[in-house]
């Protein structure tokens, strides 16, 4: 019986994570939910780079193929991974006039809301002691998907077909 | 008065107790209803189990990418209050393009703000990887690797855990519901100064939960088996020999001290985890990578 319930709870935590993944999307409208989307140029980790849309930007589902979505938007079309999109919808300024009517269940999210920049501040303030500093300068680490491309060859790495899934 | 608990109270208890998901909530509601038709529980009663359910129904898959983003960050900025950056820029900046091509062949190659990697001065043999992708590693733990598919499978390790959520795991399930619950009470509203207040302490106890856990308790035994499987899948797509996980492992068994509150307290044995591994018939042969590989690896890592 617990057994049962165990496979029943991994089910359905599978289907919520999914949720982001549903295999039929196609025709739906999704919101991009990273700061920086990457839309590729065939679906594969190693496709090239045909667009970066930004956080809460809105795209079109028109293909669907696993983890990887074929979007379109602004006359755009190109392959996004699943882990950028979510199906609510992001709305970038809080206190929009739609919000109080459509802010039930999970259909809406907020940016800059519950931990956000603010509370970052407030955690600093706080906690003299910590120092961002580094975690700024991590995050100037970026790397192109050319340079990924070109040190992969260089170093005789040969990708396996498919790549994230 | 009868102070025995009714049957189907128990049976809904037995049912929350087993999972914090949504579907469970529906589930709950039906038994709420069958026991409050049946008479077995009274309005009252039925209202309160409704409410706890709400409450219970939520898990940390429910934070915002954003909102991960922001955990993680705190995270990091704490991890190096610990440990000090080893600043060379030729050895960090190998580390994140190669960490960064395995993030993206992970299952989880967007989060908010993207991975990156950053080396830790010290002798000590450990890592870390924050929620949303900042991953840490100490100059004792490169000391383990013998080869750039070594280094990839440290790294890719790290990947994994930020892949599987596990960091976001480890926040207080009592506090998880806290923080959605007052992120969803403020969601429609500008938040006033007392509720950044409230949100701020639950924020630093989730920072707090995760610390702890990832720095002195270390993840459950699972959880690293769980990374490592996750390591060689993406060293396969990637097209690294699966094989430098057991080599950089065979390494850290000789280099790791009895009694080191590193790697030695938080994780399985090097054995362990190979035995685990070779279930999972990793090629055990000798790594053996392309000259110019290998001549760009001990370049980078020279003053390691």
């Amino acid at each position: 019986m617990q057994r049962f319930f165990k496979v029943l709870a991994a089910a359905c935590c599978f289907l919520m994570l999914a949720g982001q993944a549903g295999s039929a999307d196609t025709g739906k409208t999704l919101s991009v939910q990273v700061k920086e989307g990457q839309m590729r140029s065939t679906p594969s980790f190693l496709g090239a780079l045909v667009a970066k849309p930004s956080y809460g930007d809105r795209v079109v589902v028109v293909e669907d193929r696993g983890a990887w979505k074929k979007v379109s938007a602004r006359g755009v079309q190109g392959w996004m991974h699943t882990s950028s999109l979510t199906t609510k919808n992001i709305v970038l300024k809080a206190g929009a006039a739609n919000v109080q009517t459509s802010a039930t269940g999970g259909e809406i999210a907020l940016a800059g809301k519950g931990f956000s920049e603010e509370v970052e501040k407030q955690y600093k303030n706080q906690n003299r002691n910590v120092d961002f500093t580094w975690v700024d300068r991590m995050e100037r680490f970026r790397v192109s998907p050319e340079e990924m491309q070109a040190f992969l060859k260089q170093g005789q790495v040969v990708p396996a077909e498919g790549g994230a899934r | 008065m009868k102070t025995a608990i009714p049957a189907p109270l128990l049976l809904i208890v037995a049912v929350l107790s087993l999972s914090s998901c949504e579907t469970m909530q529906s589930a709950a509601d039906i038994a709420t209803v069958i026991g409050q038709s049946t008479g077995t529980i009274t309005q009252s009663q039925a209202e309160s189990i409704r409410k706890t359910t709400k409450a219970v129904a939520r898990s940390a898959e429910e934070f915002t990418p954003e909102q991960e983003y922001y955990i993680g960050r705190t995270v990091g900025a704490v991890v190096l209050t610990k440990y000090r950056a080893y600043d060379n820029s030729r050895a960090n900046a190998y580390t994140n393009v190669l960490g960064q091509t395995l993030a993206q062949a992970s299952d989880l190659p967007s989060t908010f703000g993207g991975y990156h990697f950053l080396i830790l001065d010290s002798d000590e043999i450990n890592a870390f990887a924050t929620p949303s992708g900042l991953v840490f590693v100490t100059r004792g733990l490169l000391r383990c690797c013998r080869s750039e598919d070594a280094l990839a499978a440290v790294l890719a390790h790290e990947v994994g855990h930020v892949q599987l959520r596990h960091g976001m795991q480890a926040i207080e399930k009592a506090r998880v519901t806290e923080a959605l619950t007052t992120i969803a009470a403020e969601s429609a509203k500008t938040l006033g100064s007392r509720e950044v207040a409230e949100l701020t302490r639950t924020f630093e106890g989730a920072i707090t939960d995760i610390t702890n856990t990832m720095i002195n308790k270390g993840y459950a035994r699972s959880q690293e088996y769980e990374a490592d499987h996750a390591a060689l899948t993406i060293l396969k797509r990637v097209g690294y020999d699966p094989g430098g996980l057991t080599e950089m492992l065979t390494v850290m068994k000789r280099n790791l001290k009895p009694g080191g509150v590193d790697f030695a307290k938080t994780h399985p044995s090097p054995d362990d985890r190979i035995v685990r591994i070779r279930a999972g018939s990793a090629d055990a042969a000798a790594v053996r990578p392309p000259a110019s590989r290998q001549a760009r690896f001990q370049q980078a890592m020279e003053r390691i």
